[in-house]
């Protein structure tokens, strides 16, 4: 790694951990039960939305009636997206003119974005018209990461409520992410986006002559079935148009990643330059690196807040080091030729392919590193030729159940689990009853989060497992042997884990993998909901056990180390078998 | 139920007006506003027509002319409608094949030169229109330039120099030329 290597990384975590405290403590109190400064403020849009809508506010909602709502909110915007894509040929603003969607991968993309995944099996500029893209797929990036902060404010209030009933108001808190949150993040993100050059526009696309004409050729088969070669000239470029920025920006902040373009953030009109980049990179963890320190003031404890952060960084910074050095030391099976591969003032070296000259590497792998933990699954760099370890990185932070950071709201409360999970451990050590927060973690806690911190992984492998064993499913993959097992390894993980990111080379609009990867994305998303949730309302019924000599703090670096490796040996245990065929095999065959 | 559901739908109606319609209209009117050329392509112009965008590469094969990077699009390369990488595996043959291939065609153009070729200009963008190359890659290709166009190798160092931009605020990205806006530089250069 280059000095400006490790400058350009420190920079990045050096802003992100100072906007945490400011942004968390902003979503502290938006979120809370009194009304406050900032509440106050948008009270009367609220109350018009409320009442428009029939809703009472003041609802205090048991989890199982929180969970529904969850369900038919999510479940009617899946649909909404669905018969957009189904019917844009008949709906205005399709300058394109591009057809209806298939059914499969119309709700393949409709749970995708729904689920806050945003797998795509589709290239934007080629299938989705202006309108699908605003009314379908950027309302769900908001809604959907709106209902992830709104389920994990339920869920830490399960922890702050003594003897309750309730979780709060479902549509409360998920007006309050979108209002309070997201929209002005986005408004102020996507207006630095277009200084930079992202487009924001309604016009069609743009035909410019070319400054060097050139041509191609086509291969035909006339009726006969006779193949023929034509030379096709090239004289003209099109050019895409759109309303770029204001999607991207909350692509980003909601760990989102669907792309407007088909290659995402690689995409010079999607990320232009290397602020752009910064400032995208910053928005995909910025809402749930903050997040910590919202739960640490909730629970009334910044320190537990500050501690989730520092496991959650523990195990970041080293994968994106490795990641960084494997990309950075280049690609083995071009030392043979007479390629320069040296990092330099004058250039980035390393493996280039798939990655862009104005990021060079440094700036792909912070950004793979960071999307993959975080479940935005944004690129700006093709993942699927990266190094085999270089690789490896985004796929294990995935297969670690997104909660490195994870999704705004949903990487927290999969944090959350296996914490309980980490205080059961340190519990069964010492022999006591394990607390977490001032709540005695029981049987019914335990078989939720162990739920929840399962579940991703048993679709990852069983998932995995039929799709090699199907035709159907061999026939996506793109590159030969191991790495092709990687590509498949790679999108299960991606699905099962909400995260949407993908070893691109894979052609996963089949029906078969529209199928599979949208019941992953659906099953993974809500049934973590659901045992969250259940978890939350028993803790929530529960009476405030003061701590005690024997209770296990859970602030101090004992438990960050535990919890750290609870984390990893999980991860670990589960996904290395798979990871030895895939990638491990692949790295070690190219260094021979 | 069925109150839940009317619930949830106006919830999804109104939710919809403001993020996915005010939200959209506020930022391209303020977009248009206040970043004109950036909100509608970045186009260069020229004789007041839009020959290409500074943001998007283009095909380059012609040794006369500065190449960009490897584009993996289709069924052209740099096709601006359909961006793609070529999402093969660093172990995959054919990666080692394109490189090969790239290095065999700069060298037919330029026998002379021996040296080792830049990475970027043997292997494909993410985006298959990557608009720029490292200053090594511009640098790899002067001598050719200025001998095909019969211009003082110093007269076209001194071209790519004016068209290297260094990092963003002096910490952010990679130093990096344009190709497109260095070969338009060029061609003006031999107009006048």
């Amino acid at each position: 790694m280059t000095s400006n290597d490790i400058l350009q990384l420190g920079l990045y975590l050096a802003v992100l951990l100072l906007l945490v405290k400011p942004l968390g403590g902003y979503m502290a109190r938006v979120f809370a039960d009194a009304p406050n400064r900032v509440t106050r403020f948008g009270a009367p849009v609220e109350r018009v939305l409320y009442r428009l809508c029939g809703i009472d506010p003041a609802e205090d909602m048991g989890w199982k009636r929180y969970a529904l709502v969850v369900l038919v909110f999510n479940v009617l915007g899946l649909l909404a997206v669905y018969a957009l894509q189904r019917l844009q040929p008949w709906l205005p603003l399709n300058p394109q003119h591009l057809g209806a969607v298939s059914p499969d991968s119309a709700m393949n993309t409709a749970i995708s974005f729904a689920t806050n995944t945003n797998w795509q099996g589709y290239g934007g500029e080629t299938t989705m018209s202006y309108l699908t893209q605003m009314l379908g797929l950027a309302v769900q990036n908001f809604v959907s990461a709106a209902t992830g902060i709104a389920v994990l404010v339920a869920v830490i209030r399960g922890f702050t409520r003594r003897s309750a009933q309730g979780l709060g108001n479902f549509w409360v808190d998920m007006v309050r992410s979108t209002l309070y949150v997201l929209l002005p993040l986005s408004l102020l993100l996507s207006l630095l986006l277009v200084s930079q050059g992202v487009v924001q526009n309604f016009k069609s696309y743009v035909d410019v002559p070319v400054l060097q004409p050139s041509s191609y050729a086509e291969t035909l088969k006339d009726a006969a079935g006779k193949v023929e070669t034509r030379e096709v000239p090239v004289t003209t470029q099109t050019l895409p148009m759109g309303p770029a920025a204001s999607q991207i920006a909350i692509k980003q902040l909601g760990t989102n990643g669907g792309g407007f373009f088909n290659v995402n953030s690689a995409h010079p009109y999607e990320n232009p330059t290397p602020l752009s980049n910064f400032a995208e990179l910053l928005a995909i963890l910025l809402i749930p690196a903050a997040l910590c320190y919202t739960f640490g003031r909730m629970v009334g404890d910044r320190r537990q807040g500050w501690a989730l952060l520092l496991v959650m960084l523990v195990i970041f910074v080293p994968l994106l080091l490795t990641c960084t050095a494997a990309e950075q030391a280049g690609n083995p099976a071009l030392h043979g030729l007479a390629v320069d591969q040296h990092a330099s003032a004058l250039q980035a070296g390393g493996n280039m392919e798939g990655k862009e000259t104005r990021f060079g590497i440094v700036n792909s792998t912070l950004w793979a590193t960071a999307t993959s933990a975080a479940s935005n699954g944004s690129v700006n760099a093709m993942h699927d030729s990266f190094t085999p370890l270089g690789g490896l990185v985004p796929m294990w932070l995935m297969q670690l159940g997104e909660v490195i950071f994870g999704g705004v709201g949903c990487g927290l409360y999969g944090m959350l689990a296996f914490a309980v999970v980490a205080v059961f451990i340190a519990g069964l050590m010492v022999g006591r009853t394990p607390e977490y927060l001032g709540k005695k973690i029981e049987a019914h806690e335990m078989k939720m989060a162990s739920l929840a911190v399962l579940v991703p992984c048993a679709l990852v492998v069983v998932g995995t497992a039929i799709a090699v064993m199907v035709p159907a499913g061999v026939a996506g993959v793109a590159n030969p042997g191991a790495h092709g097992f990687s590509e498949i390894l790679y999108a299960l993980s991606s699905a099962s884990n909400n995260n949407g990111s993908a070893f691109a080379g894979l052609s996963a609009n089949t029906p078969f993998w529209n199928a599979m990867l949208g019941a992953c994305m659906y099953f993974s998303r809500y049934l973590l909901v659901i045992a969250m949730l259940a978890m939350a309302g028993s803790l929530a019924a529960k009476r405030h056990v003061p701590a005690s000599a024997g209770t296990l703090p859970t602030h101090t670096p004992l438990f960050v180390t535990l919890l750290a490796c609870v984390v990893i040996v999980v991860g670990a245990l589960t996904f290395l078998p798979a990871l030895a065929l895939g990638p491990i095999a692949e790295y070690l065959m190219s260094a021979h | 139920m069925s109150k839940l559901v009317r619930q949830s739908l106006l919830m999804l109606v109104l939710l919809t007006v403001l993020t996915g319609v005010a939200y959209p209209l506020v930022v391209t009117g303020l977009a248009q506003a206040l970043f004109h050329r950036q909100a509608n392509g970045s186009l260069v112009v020229k004789d007041g027509k839009a020959v290409g965008s500074t943001l998007i590469g283009q095909q380059f094969s012609d040794p006369k002319y500065f190449w960009g990077r490897l584009s993996a699009t289709t069924p052209n390369p740099y096709n601006g409608g359909s961006s793609s990488g070529s999402n093969l595996g660093p172990t995959n043959p054919a990666l080692t094949e394109a490189a090969k291939q790239r290095i065999a065609a700069l060298r037919a153009v330029d026998p002379g030169n021996t040296a080792p070729v830049p990475v970027d200009l043997v292997t494909a963008s993410a985006s298959g229109l990557d608009p720029e190359i490292s200053p090594a890659a511009a640098q790899y290709q002067v001598a050719r330039v200025a001998r095909l166009r019969g211009l003082p190798v110093a007269r076209v160092a001194a071209l790519v120099a004016a068209h290297t931009r260094g990092r963003q605020l002096g910490v952010l990205g990679e130093p990096r030329v344009n190709v497109l806006q260095l070969n338009l530089a060029l061609d003006a250069l031999q107009k006048r």
